[in-house]
């Protein structure tokens, strides 16, 4: 079993500090009542241009801290994130979120949701190509019959589409999704994913995920951060998933790495570190 | 025999069965209201109270005559019940336009900065308890005019629901919406149209709504104390004066119709402009 091993020489750049997005000594403490309390304690990582990352971890153990330091809706208490050289402070378009609640205006359409990021973002692109980009990134995540329609008239998988072509129609240099997919039923989710993967493999921006399934994990990213648990979380094991791409759902499970891998990530969320019940 | 197009049964061939069938929502109202209008023609007739009975104010000349010619103008005060509405009216829409104005803005205003809310909202939850009436004496040695001080007098009294409301409407945008504005780092105008107006919307229109009924309440209470006004508060007060019974009966009815008609013009509008959400 090699998954655990780092690429040495070929493959994957190794974390340097070259590195395209790195967490640099994160720490995130909250001020409390009863005294400060520590979130996340000492995140170092890389994250290279155009990699897939998933984190996975119990509730509670700073996941949604950790990505929204890389959103910049929340700034590191110590260390930094930096992004091309520059420390992340504030939210910007470069890094694009799509929001655990979809986060869409409901009093505009489909296709007005999307057409506002663009508009937002790039008040100067000519309204033919603001259009068009609108047209195109709807028509990807397979919308373009039900554009015009309210937002309260979409089922929730079709709102996750909505919120995923507004998140890419801006090109974002990294795209941050917070379990985009936990609400779905198991059909629209495994869709949703295929989908998400194809337009990864056509934008090649970097993917930030948060997920609570290690299936979706091992099927998207190309590699999965398991964190220990909070309070005072930290990266556990950060494990490289190397399947070929594009991939095939079917192929992959039939890879007898797949089920090591699986173990390994079951193992480590529910023995090395269940979540404590009695908290 | 000429050809008919044929017709869906039960509905246009039997108009008597469709009243049957929706019996259930017109029929109590028509029993409450018509009660209530008996009991009164009873009690009138019986001389248990000194209000004149609802058949009165068509046998009544004088009423009648108010009833069947609402567009008389004899010059003076001396006019239509149309024209006394109107005259009540248009003060309505000057100091209730005025209100919804500066309370939206002011609104927005308390509901995006904690800051000037913390410093004003004892000044407002004061000034709103304040009664329209009391106001008149106020207004009056404010503008020394009638009808300068009967327009202040609704705008002090309208103002307030509409400016709380709106002010809570802007503090109860989600964070996501904010949020979405902040990755998307939207030009504050942009916000402001396309985030905030519409978020803030229903929470707006629920204080217009309110209002507009409060200002109808106060422009009656400010033209009763103000002699000389055109406006259906004076006919009433004028009646009194000169013991018309049957004509402050049929101003009151007016009034409280004009309200009702008011309120419902603007859950129309409501629904109109922000459906559904």
């Amino acid at each position: 079993m090699s998954t655990l091993l780092q690429p040495t020489l070929a493959g994957l750049p190794s974390p340097s500090t070259e590195a395209f997005l790195r967490f640099e000594n994160v720490s995130k403490v909250y001020p409390t009542p009863t005294g400060p309390y520590t979130v996340l304690d000492g995140i170092d990582m890389a994250v290279n241009q155009g990699e897939f990352m998933c984190v996975i971890g119990h509730s509670g153990c700073g996941k949604s801290t950790l990505l929204n330091m890389v959103s910049g809706f929340s700034t590191p208490s110590s260390g930094q994130v930096v992004l091309h050289g520059n420390a992340i402070t504030k939210p910007g378009p470069d890094r694009m979120v799509v929001f655990q609640g979809y986060a869409l205006l409901p009093w505009f359409s489909a296709y007005d949701n999307v057409y506002l990021a663009i508009d937002s973002v790039k008040p100067d692109l000519p309204a033919v190509e603001k259009k068009e980009i609108t047209r195109e990134h709807l028509a990807m995540v397979g919308l373009t019959e039900a554009a015009d329609k309210k937002i309260n008239q979409l089922s929730g998988g079709m709102k996750q589409r909505v919120a995923i072509a507004r998140a890419l129609a801006i090109r974002p240099e990294v795209l941050i999704l917070d379990e985009p997919f936990g609400a779905l039923d198991a059909i629209t989710k495994e869709e949703l994913q295929e989908e998400l993967l194809t337009i990864w493999n056509t934008q090649k921006c970097t993917v930030l995920m948060i997920t609570h399934d290690i299936d979706e994990a091992l099927f998207l990213a190309d590699r999965l951060v398991m964190m220990t648990n909070g309070p005072a979380a930290k990266i556990g094991e950060i494990m490289e998933i190397n399947f070929p791409r594009p991939r095939n759902r079917e192929e992959i499970m039939e890879d007898p790495i797949y089920y090591d891998m699986r173990n390994q990530a079951l193992d480590f969320l529910y023995s090395r570190f269940a979540h404590d019940d009695t908290e | 025999m000429v050809p008919t197009s044929p017709r869906r049964p039960g509905v246009a061939s039997n108009p008597l069965g469709w009243l049957t069938r929706s019996s259930g929502t017109w029929l109590p109202p028509l029993l409450g209201t018509g009660g209530f209008l008996l009991l009164w023609q009873i009690l009138s007739s019986a001389g248990v109270i000194a209000l004149p009975a609802p058949s009165s104010l068509f046998t009544e000349e004088r009423t009648r005559t108010l009833i069947l010619y609402p567009f008389y103008d004899r010059g003076g005060l001396d006019k239509g019940l149309f024209w006394q509405t109107m005259a009540s009216l248009s003060r309505v829409a000057q100091g209730y336009t005025l209100a919804a104005l500066v309370g939206i803005a002011v609104g927005i205003t308390i509901g995006l900065k904690p800051t000037i809310n913390r410093a004003f909202d004892p000044l407002f939850q004061f000034l709103r308890m304040v009664a329209p009436l009391a106001w008149v004496p106020i207004a009056l040695v404010l503008f020394q005019k009638n009808q300068p001080a009967a327009i202040f007098v609704i705008f002090i009294t309208a103002i307030w629901p509409i400016l709380i409301n709106t002010a809570e409407g802007v503090r109860q945008i989600p964070q996501d919406y904010r949020n979405v504005a902040l990755v998307l780092q939207m030009s504050s105008r942009r916000f402001f149209t396309k985030v905030l107006i519409p978020s803030a919307l229903p929470y707006i229109f629920t204080g217009l709504r309110i209002s507009i009924g409060l200002a109808w309440l106060a422009i009656i209470a400010a033209e009763i104390v103000m002699p000389g006004t055109l406006g259906i508060g004076f006919f009433i007060w004028d009646a009194y004066q000169q013991n018309y019974v049957g004509e402050i009966v049929l101003g009151v009815i007016w009034i409280g119709a004009i309200g009702l008609v008011l309120d419902r013009l603007m859950a129309w509008l409501q629904t109109r402009i922000s459906p559904g959400q």
